[in-house]
């Protein structure tokens, strides 16, 4: 139901979005043959997990794996404003979801500040068992492999979750105003793979 | 193309941009400006309406995101029991001041009470942080949200 | 001991006006027969009060509504004289006229100072006691007998003996005709009947329904909107314009450009926003632009070593200070602050060629018509202003900036344009309360008490400009208002040097003018001293107050109702602040929690406030509430900052206040009184100030001598 002009207006931030991504921070997430040279398979397996870390440590994802059920904003993880609460299934209460203000996709403000709404279908919250902030890299991954903690998810699901998922991908088109994380979803994606065909190993807690 | 939007039971055809916001939308074309402009980055809550039921900040919704949705905006407040009892009480307690975050700050009260009609003052909190009053009349709207949820949990009870 | 007439200062000319405007005492006053309508249809004596023949009483409000009540408290007024019940009044905004509706005391028609009730309680109640006698004069006669002997009730006049009665409307034509009697008697307090009730509030109910129109919903056939772009470097000019994407964006209509400001007019608010951002604009940033928040805070602090002008002067203070045991000295700065208020600024203007309409919300209606003309070149008669409700005021609205800028910008386009800032734009171009920076110093005895009391102020003078019948050599009358506070120091000096900050980056007034910033000041001055002399800070005010009775009165009160000598657990605290402003008197007592992490929350307020007669009890209360909310919120958050001479701050963002989680607990107690009525719109938010500083001295033994509050300076290492 989008006009053209509106298609060609999203077009057009989606297109700067991307020159932003290839210019500034496209080289800065390694792909995994950069870790062909760890002859060691369980150090190249913790390298490619570090590797991946860049993402999974970003504020884009930091800021919805929070330790309480308040998400963060910002590259400083300040606390969410207004303050909203994850609610019992992390999309925000019933009386004030998450899509009061998160709609499907990022909406321009054109204000001078914040210049955009991130939006992604569906936004949500990390669960509390997934949160991520102020853990150890080490710490993600163990939890990230534990299906008490993961949403019962097998290694194949987790895989299929990271490079695939909507909102996760969001992270690397957040909207006018925001860092992307580093690289792409697919990079991503492949370094998890990787990662796993490696046999999954974690860096040290 | 112009779009149709539903805004409190009667269809409109406004003739704008999809990445309209609701809020321009119903102000500027449609003429309804009980709905109010307050930061333009759903930071204060002066803007919400009610879409499908669900409290949303209109500075902020697309026009081209609503589709078939019913919109409902402060105008029909009073058309059910929860937006009656919370006008009334509104008016009892004297919750307002110059009055202009009222339309948001009822719409979420409305829309809290919908969702939890027992609402405990955390509860109060949580929902309505959302909304910015410059005036200071937070103590009462959290006065008054009590009162209206237990008029309308007596109603219920003698019904 | 006597006063002392200091080097430049007539403090008795101070006195005088500052009495006049904080102590009630309003200067004699005539309700102008100039308003008088010529209209022989309808009883019109004056300016405020019109009964037509069909039984309508329409009233004209002199002072705005912008939350505080004013519509209420008016109406409460003239009501009681007309002896008819509220709901019989139609209630219309006053046009901009500054003969018929300035406020008696500043001269120009003003709702601000919390002194619009105080302006309003006799010319209201002198004109619709005028037009009850001429009501009850007319039935006389027709009935031939004594009007001492008839009354008015419930619009009617009534002949109690034989018990006929005719309705006003009945009334009218006779009562045209008579002369407008003089010297009207005003009732008795005692025979009050709405006067002192907290009635209904007139403004309310259409604005639980959306129907309530404040500026930004001013409508006039065929409106435009327009978004607009002022230079963000205070004082910069335009300098090119590249408008070929803006004008391709479906709804841009035209752009409009100013000497320092851009307009996109488009069919609706989205489309102008959409083409102001797609505008590239060059800026002449001027001279500005280097300016930083750290350079203005060197100018001011230099400015405490300069020699100032003596504001008051009781006693001999360098005598004092020579032959004391012990001195107390201490520096305070405050920041540079914004309004915020919720409805961001806005203004309608339709220019023709004969004429000019403007809808809008506005505290200082008739400057507003001033500016207006001087901006078109056009007699301010040819201007017609639609006065609406204001989504809050706070002293931004008693600017006319903005409406001066709708018509420079409506003179370019065919029909009525609604110019709406931006919450970004409403914050960077705000009249921001600017900084000031205070050193206090204290000379004590041997027994700590305390022998003289020295301030010297350095900030802005707001009035010298704004309203200049209150600067008067070199003194602005407002920054030093309760530079003292109420205590009974034996000598006194208040020094003030001038600073206004760099041209473009505008000033005025906020919320409790010179009081939020003085309280906080003294206030905190109290508290140090009591803590010097080992004492309760309670008790060490008690004694410097025996001249204040009705500061006491409240001050007692309030520690009684905040259990003032009950424990509490560590990192929670509880603090007292009192003052004597705007004719009403006030003390709070905060309570605060600290966190480890330095993090303040205010938990409870008590206020106690005496603002003499009460008009409406319940709008007191809400006055006082609202003062505290908005005060807190300055107190924690309140902060605007420059760097390379733009604003840093433009939303809610990194603007905070106080939300709904954030809110203390306040109770609010009204003193019975029957003193001429005070004002109540400021004191709350001059008080809380150091109410909460003073809590979380009392949680942290911490003082907060610069505000805002900075947690950081507050955590447990």
């Amino acid at each position: 139901m989008f006009s053209h002009r509106s298609v060609a207006t999203a077009a057009l931030l989606l297109l700067s979005t991307n020159v932003t991504l290839a210019d500034s921070s496209g080289e800065s997430l390694r792909a995994p043959k950069a870790f062909d040279s760890v002859r060691n398979r369980t150090e190249r397996s913790v390298a490619l997990f570090t590797e991946a870390g860049k993402v999974l440590q970003h504020p884009r994802c930091l800021n919805c794996h929070p330790v309480e059920r308040q998400p963060t904003q910002g590259d400083d993880l300040h606390p969410h404003m207004p303050p909203v609460h994850g609610g019992p299934e992390n999309r925000g209460t019933k009386e004030l979801p998450c899509t009061s203000c998160h709609g499907p996709h990022n909406t321009a403000t054109l204000g001078t500040g914040l210049k955009s709404i991130p939006g992604s279908d569906p936004w949500a919250l990390a669960p509390a068992s997934m949160a991520w902030q102020g853990f150890s890299l080490g710490e993600i991954c163990a939890q990230l492999k534990d299906p008490a903690r993961n949403g019962n998810r097998t290694l194949a699901q987790i895989e299929e979750h990271l490079a695939k998922d909507h909102l996760v991908g969001w992270a690397w088109h957040p909207g006018e105003g925001r860092t992307p994380a580093p690289g792409t979803q697919q990079i991503f994606g492949e370094l998890i793979a990787a990662w796993i065909k490696t046999g999954a190993h974690c860096p040290k807690p | 193309m112009p779009t149709q939007i539903n805004v409190n039971g009667a269809m409109h055809s406004v003739d704008v941009d999809d990445d309209t916001p609701l809020l321009w939308v119903l102000r500027d074309v449609v003429g309804l400006t009980g709905t109010k402009f307050g930061c333009g980055v759903a930071l204060c809550g002066a803007c919400t309406v009610h879409i499908d039921g669900v409290p949303r900040r209109s500075c902020i919704t697309t026009v081209g995101s609503i589709g078939n949705a019913s919109i409902r905006t402060i105008e029909t407040l009073d058309a059910n029991p929860i937006g009656k009892a919370l006008q009334k009480a509104w008016l009892d307690l004297e919750v307002v001041q110059c009055g202009y975050c009222q339309s948001g700050q009822l719409m979420s009260a409305a829309a809290l009470l919908a969702g939890n009609p027992k609402p405990s003052d955390a509860d109060i909190d949580t929902v309505m942080s959302g909304n910015i009053c410059r005036c200071g009349t937070y103590g009462r709207i959290r006065s008054a949200i009590k009162q209206a949820a237990n008029q309308l949990g007596s109603s219920q009870e003698s019904a | 001991m006597r006063d002392q007439e200091s080097n430049s200062v007539s403090r008795r000319a101070f006195l005088a006006s500052a009495a006049a405007v904080g102590g009630g005492l309003l200067i004699g006053f005539r309700v102008p027969v100039a308003g008088a309508s010529q209209d022989t249809s309808a009883l019109a004596p004056n300016a405020f009060v019109r009964v037509d023949r069909d039984g309508r009483i329409k009233v004209t409000l002199p002072y705005v509504e912008m939350g505080q009540g004013a519509y209420t408290a008016q109406a409460q007024l003239l009501a009681e004289e007309l002896e008819v019940d509220i709901e019989q009044l139609t209630l219309e905004h006053a046009p901009p006229n500054e003969a018929l509706y300035s406020h008696p005391v500043f001269g120009d028609q003003i709702t601000g100072g919390s002194a619009g009730l105080r302006g309003a309680w006799e010319p209201l109640r002198i004109a619709g006691a005028t037009t009850r006698v001429l009501l009850i004069n007319a039935a006389a006669r027709r009935w031939r007998v004594n009007p001492k002997t008839c009354i008015a009730e419930r619009g009617e006049v009534v002949h109690a003996r034989s018990g006929r009665r005719l309705k006003y409307s009945e009334l009218v034509d006779a009562a045209a005709r008579l002369p407008a009697p003089e010297n009207v008697p005003l009732k008795s307090p005692a025979d009050f009947k709405l006067v002192g009730k907290s009635v209904k509030r007139v403004d309310t109910p259409d604005k639980v329904n959306g129907r309530a129109k404040f500026g930004i919903d001013a409508a006039p056939a065929g409106v435009k909107f327009a978004a607009v772009a002022a230079c963000p470097v205070f004082g910069g000019k335009l300098g090119s314009l590249d408008d070929s994407a803006a004008k391709a964006v479906r709804g841009v209509r035209q752009i409009v450009r100013l000497e320092d400001t851009v307009a996109v007019v488009a069919d609706h608010t989205w489309a102008a926003r959409k083409g102001l951002a797609a505008l590239k604009i060059k800026w002449n940033e001027g001279a500005s632009a280097r300016i930083d928040t750290k350079q203005l805070m060197a100018e001011l602090d230099a400015g405490l070593d300069q020699e100032g002008v003596v504001a008051v002067a009781k006693g001999d203070v360098s005598a004092a200070e020579a032959g004391a045991a012990s001195s107390y000295e201490a520096v305070f700065r405050l920041p540079m602050l914004a309004h915020l208020a919720m409805e961001p600024i806005n203004c309608t203007a339709h220019v023709r060629k004969d004429g000019c309409e403007i809808w809008v919300g506005c505290q200082r209606l008739a400057l507003a018509r001033r500016m207006a003309a001087e901006a078109l070149g056009m007699p301010a008669e040819k201007i017609t202003i639609h006065n609406h409700l204001l989504g809050g005021g706070f002293g931004r609205r008693l600017e006319a900036d903005y409406v001066a800028q709708a018509v420079r910008i409506a003179r370019h386009v065919d029909g009525p344009v609604k110019v709406i800032w931006s919450r970004e734009e409403d914050v960077q171009h705000d009249y921001f309360r600017y900084h000031n920076h205070s050193r206090v110093r204290v000379a004590l005895d041997a027994q700590q008490a305390p022998v003289s009391f020295s301030h010297k102020l350095v900030g802005p003078a707001v009035m010298a400009r704004w309203l200049p019948v209150f600067f008067k050599d070199g003194v602005d009358f407002d920054i030093i208002s309760v530079a003292a506070g109420a205590y009974s120091w034996p000598n006194v000096r208040v020094e003030y040097v001038r600073r206004d900050p760099p041209t473009g980056l505008n000033f005025g007034n906020w919320r409790g003018v010179g009081a939020s910033r003085n309280a906080f000041i003294v206030e905190s001055v109290i508290d140090d001293l009591a803590r010097r002399a080992g004492s309760d800070p309670l008790a060490y005010r008690r004694k410097l107050l025996a001249g204040s009775p009705r500061l006491l009165a409240v001050l007692d009160k309030a520690v009684e109702l905040a259990n003032w000598e009950s424990p509490l657990p560590p990192g929670r605290g509880r603090g007292v602040a009192v003052l004597d402003d705007f004719g009403s008197y006030v003390a709070q007592v905060a309570e605060v929690t600290v966190g480890r992490n330095g993090r303040v929350r205010v938990d409870r307020v008590v206020c106690v406030v005496d603002c003499g007669l009460a008009v409406n009890p319940d709008i007191v209360k809400a006055q006082m509430e609202g003062g505290i909310i908005y005060g807190v919120s300055a107190a924690l958050y309140g902060k605007i900052t420059v760097a390379n001479g733009r604003i840093q701050q433009g939303n809610f963002d990194d603007c905070p206040v106080v939300r709904m989680q954030d809110a203390p607990r306040i109770d609010v107690h009204v003193i019975p009184s029957g003193e001429a009525p005070g004002g109540v719109g400021e004191p709350g938010t001059a008080v809380v100030f150091p109410a909460v500083t003073n809590a979380i001295f009392a949680a942290t033994g911490k003082r907060v001598f610069e505000l805002p509050i900075d947690a950081t300076q507050l955590r447990i290492s």
